[in-house]
């Protein structure tokens, strides 16, 4: 519990941080950790597969976002600041390759069920009460729309919102022209 | 920009209710064989899109207009989240609770038939909806705007 609620803070803190700052690469830097923290929260909050989503999304958000501002606003590093960076850089990669390799060894082994080592696993709910609860025959649906509904309304909001990105990419000046029709 | 030949046409013509037909089978089944709202919805976009891809934009345009695609867009949205408030506001404590289900249907009186499953079979209606009406303004979308931001003449 007190894991969570220092995530918590630490989200809180570098949104702050990203709302404030007056550089753009620093506020698109922030709002990445507050991704990485939100995907931390839902690993402590036993969602792995929410995390692993969050993960995906934000690191794809988080490049396009930088590829976007680094024309904008660009800084330079020189001197002993480059050798600091690389050395912060080398530490961070060793820590995640000894925590991947220490993940991996927790994995069950290949083909084994979750539900078969953790006995209060929500699949295990998932398949005893599915069916008495929600009446569906289809255990799928019973678990997109009933157990986990609120995952499936977050995934139609994505379709909206790819409408919106479309629309905002492809139309630069053609609000104009749809007011004004005739140049 | 009036489309493909006549043989594409033709084919896609008898070809787009059956396509139809099948997406609103998929999701009308969706909580008794596998499928449901999204594949469903894709299915039916699909139909769409084919004849917008044979008959060309306008043409598509005509048969499920922008303004048109954008408010069922909105009632499927809004649907799916009114059966989550349904839930919260009948007596559960949380949201999308199936309360059809717990309310007006004993356990495990009708599997397998039509109507079960309580608010399983509207929500997905309702993504259908949504999905449908998301990817034909998607399609619309890209195929309207050019991308240096100008909009492509009817012709």
């Amino acid at each position: 519990m007190v894991t969570i609620y220092i995530l918590l803070l630490f989200v809180i803190i570098a949104s702050i941080i990203a709302v404030e700052t007056r550089k753009l690469l620093s506020a698109v830097i922030c709002i990445g950790a507050v991704g990485f923290g939100g995907s931390l929260l839902f690993l402590f909050l036993r969602a792995p597969d929410i995390a692993i989503t969050q993960i995906v999304v934000e690191v794809l958000g988080l490049i396009i976002l930088i590829r976007a501002t680094i024309s904008r606003d660009v800084t330079f590093i020189s001197g002993d600041r480059e050798f600091f960076g690389m050395v912060v850089s080398i530490v961070i990669l060793l820590v995640i390759t000894v925590a991947g390799i220490r993940v991996l060894g927790t994995l069950p082994a290949f083909g084994t069920p979750i539900i078969s080592q953790v006995s209060d696993a929500a699949s295990n709910t998932y398949i005893k009460e599915g069916l008495a609860k929600t009446g569906a025959a289809n255990i799928v649906s019973s678990v997109i729309l009933d157990f986990r509904a609120y995952d499936t309304l977050g995934e139609a909001t994505v379709l909206f919102t790819s409408i919106i990105g479309a629309m905002v990419i492809l139309r630069k000046k053609s609000r104009k022209l749809l007011e004004e029709p005739q140049e | 920009m009036n489309g493909m030949t006549v043989i594409v046409k033709t084919v896609s013509s008898w070809v787009k209710l059956l396509i139809f037909l099948f997406g609103i089978y998929i999701i009308i089944f969706g909580h008794l064989t596998p499928g449901g709202g999204f594949a469903g919805g894709v299915i039916l976009a699909s139909s769409y899109i084919l004849l917008m891809l044979a008959f060309g934009r306008n043409f598509a345009e005509e048969n499920l207009s922008f303004g048109w695609a954008s408010k069922l867009d909105c009632v499927g949205a809004l649907m799916f989240a009114a059966l989550a408030l349904c839930g919260l506001f009948y007596g559960g404590a949380y949201f999308f609770w199936n309360f059809i289900q717990q309310r007006y249907m004993s356990e495990g009186d009708n599997v397998l038939k039509l109507v079960s499953a309580g608010t399983i079979p509207l929500a997905n209606i309702a993504i259908g909806l949504k999905v449908m009406t998301s990817l034909f303004l998607v399609t619309l979308v890209l195929s309207t705007f050019r991308l240096d931001g100008t909009v492509k003449e009817k012709e």
